[in-house]
């Protein structure tokens, strides 16, 4: 490795990462504790085990609008399964995640069986499985898990947090699949030219339909995490998680077009956009203006590094 | 209308094939026709469930009010149709109607209050149209972007609280010109004048070039940079006549809009035909399939069904009418 293949988006945005943590330490001193990052960490796994599935999913050049409303329907058939139909806990938590993983088989379905365009397919089923997930739960919220549940959301495991630890292994998991496997190196052939990997006798269809099934799981054991962090269900969870997500790829260099983007720029994106919301709100600012702020950085991350890339190329 | 560039019409004239009217008729609005036909079959099945669905009073309720999304769609249809994406404009929405509700409640004049969110609206994606043009960001990027900074300043601005205490000649969502109502009007005239433009005028017949192949629109021309800006801008001018219409349709303003607006202006014009790769699509489709929305809304309602399952009932319809359209589009290819 030369010091070229440094100059690339993903240490750009290591660097603001760096200075965004230096400068919000010094705004407050409760920010870079270690309780704090940990805590910060519990907050952003479940966007982040959604990310890390969709950086497959836009590096093949597609989308999944979906996954919030499939989080909402986990959330809330893992209530219905345990309290309603009866079932054990762990039983409804696997009933509840492999519905979920079915709901993303569905939208894979649809993709490469109808070549519908996945930004619609996922526009469809974003409305019918949150739908399904209203329907189903008719507003009603589901609560008093056993103890042991929350250990998931709330507890610790060698004092850092259960899910931070999930989060951890998914991210290694993802990356090493995406950048040294031949699936990987298929994700980014299908993103860059999907006709050139069909003819060159790639399984296109079935990793697109694998991808999206992906991320169905991710967004169901999401949901699991959440309920069991924030103690109750309702239909409403996850709304807009789809947009974070997507936030999150996009500021770590994945390109929307595909063929190009890592797991590890997709982590560095998410821990600067929940720097920012954290480090902002304990120096005080509201939490409106740190919204602005991420949209802000968002557009003008892309607009540098397509500077950048423009003048680098030539 | 000076034309820039001599685009070819949409199919050459044809007085010899007179007979295959209704054939080409759905050849062209294929999508448009299944639209219709679903809105006419819903109206019938339910009015044999429920005779009261028909009552003129309910119509008019459901379709103006909902008149706001098919303007927006108008917008979003014209930017889909060049290959783009908007998903900020339920933002944008929000932010401008609340421009039209604190002007009017701070003494400014009434027209004041009911340009300012349409040149506001105007200049916002004017910025979010240089950015995708010149900027080459893809326009869902930017738009992502715009959403959390509208957003963000949508709830810093009003810090939740509602506008309320409307002076009377604001509302103008309420009132009636020649007994029919203003969203309704509004509705109408802007589809229909939307459509002709984008058929016959030289700048409308470049959206579509410029959606079905940008490179080779650039061969014919057209100044491919420049209208993509200007079509975000008009974009922009049409999410302020939504704002206004929603801003004005009851006597309040909430500081929030209904979430996921965005969604659904963006899912009634792909509904309507307008195809997200860009090229295709009317402006008709878009404003028949937020009638279609809000029909089955209100058929829910009317056959006794709960409320909670209108969205997995929408959604089940925009699933079958994708699926749909994609099996025709293959019959045929």
């Amino acid at each position: 490795m030369n010091w070229r293949a440094l100059i690339r988006h993903e240490t750009f945005l290591a660097l603001l990462l760096v200075l965004v943590l230096v400068v919000l330490s010094f705004q407050s001193d409760r920010f870079f504790t270690v309780a704090n990052l940990l805590n910060q960490g519990r907050l952003m796994t479940e966007i982040g085990l959604i990310a890390i599935a969709m950086t497959f999913v836009i590096a093949t050049g597609g989308i999944d609008l979906s996954v919030g409303s499939i989080l909402g329907l986990v959330a809330i058939l893992l209530g219905v399964f345990w309290q309603n139909v009866g079932m054990p806990l762990p039983m409804a938590m696997a009933a509840a995640i492999a519905a979920g993983t079915f709901a993303g088989f569905l939208n894979g379905f649809i993709i490469t069986r109808f070549r519908v365009p996945p930004l619609i397919a996922t526009l469809a089923t974003l409305a019918l499985y949150r739908g399904l997930a209203e329907g189903i739960s008719q507003a009603r919220s589901v609560r008093g898990y056993p103890d042991w549940f929350y250990v998931l959301g709330q507890g610790e495991v060698l004092g850092v947090p259960t899910q931070l630890w999930i989060l951890f292994a998914a991210a290694v998991i993802a990356s090493v699949i995406l950048a040294y496997t031949r699936w990987g190196r298929t994700v980014y052939a299908i993103g860059s030219n999907e006709v050139a990997s069909r003819f060159s006798g790639l399984p296109v269809e079935t990793t697109k339909l694998a991808l999206y099934t992906a991320s169905g799981f991710a967004a169901s054991l999401a949901a699991v995490i959440f309920v069991s962090r924030v103690s109750t269900t309702r239909s409403d969870m996850g709304t807009g998680i789809e947009l974070d997500a997507i936030t999150a790829v996009v500021l770590g260099g994945t390109s929307i077009f595909g063929g190009r983007g890592t797991i590890i720029g997709t982590i560095i994106g998410l821990c600067l956009i929940q720097a920012l919301k954290n480090g902002l709100s304990l120096a005080g600012v509201k939490g409106d203006g740190t919204i602005m702020l991420i949209g802000a950085v968002l557009i003008l991350a892309i607009l540098v590094s397509n500077i950048f890339e423009r003048s680098g190329s030539r | 209308m000076t034309a820039a560039v001599d685009l070819p019409p949409i199919r050459p004239r044809n007085g010899a094939r007179r007979q295959g009217f209704l054939r080409r008729l759905f050849a062209d609005y294929g999508q448009e026709c299944v639209v219709l036909g679903a809105i006419v079959l819903l109206f019938v099945v339910v009015t044999f469930i429920n005779p009261r669905f028909v009552n003129t009073n309910n119509l008019i309720t459901i379709f103006s009010g909902n008149a706001y999304i098919a303007v927006a769609a108008i917008g979003m249809a014209m930017v889909i149709m060049t290959g783009n994406i908007d998903v900020s404009v339920g933002a944008l929405i929000g932010v401008l109607a609340t421009i039209a509700g604190t002007l009017a409640v701070s003494g400014y004049p009434i027209w004041f209050a009911l340009t300012a969110p349409i040149l506001v609206g105007m200049a916002v994606n004017t910025v979010i149209g240089v950015l995708v043009a010149y900027g080459r960001i893809p326009s869902i990027v930017v738009t992502l972007g715009a959403l959390s900074i509208l957003r963000g300043g949508l709830i810093g601005v009003t810090g939740g609280t509602w506008i309320t205490d409307l002076p009377p000649d604001f509302l103008i969502a309420q009132k009636r010109l020649f007994s029919i109502p203003v969203p309704l009007i509004f509705m109408i005239v802007l589809t229909v004048a939307a459509f002709l433009w984008m058929r016959y005028s030289a700048f409308g017949r470049s959206i579509y070039a410029i959606g079905g192949n940008p490179e080779a629109a650039v061969a014919t021309g057209i100044p491919v940079e420049r209208r993509l800006v200007s079509v975000f801008a008009i974009h922009g001018a049409f999410a302020g006549l939504a704002a206004i219409l929603f801003a004005t349709q009851l006597q309040v303003i909430q500081s929030t809009v209904p979430p996921n607006l965005e969604l659904t202006i963006i899912t009634a014009t792909v509904i309507g035909g307008v195809s997200i790769l860009g090229g295709t699509g009317t402006v008709i489709g878009s404003t028949l399939a937020t009638i279609l929305f809000a029909t089955i809304g209100s058929a829910l309602i009317f056959i006794n069904v709960s409320a909670y399952w209108l969205r997995a009932v929408i959604g089940l319809l925009i699933l079958a009418t994708v699926l749909a359209d994609m099996l025709r589009r293959r019959g045929r290819a």
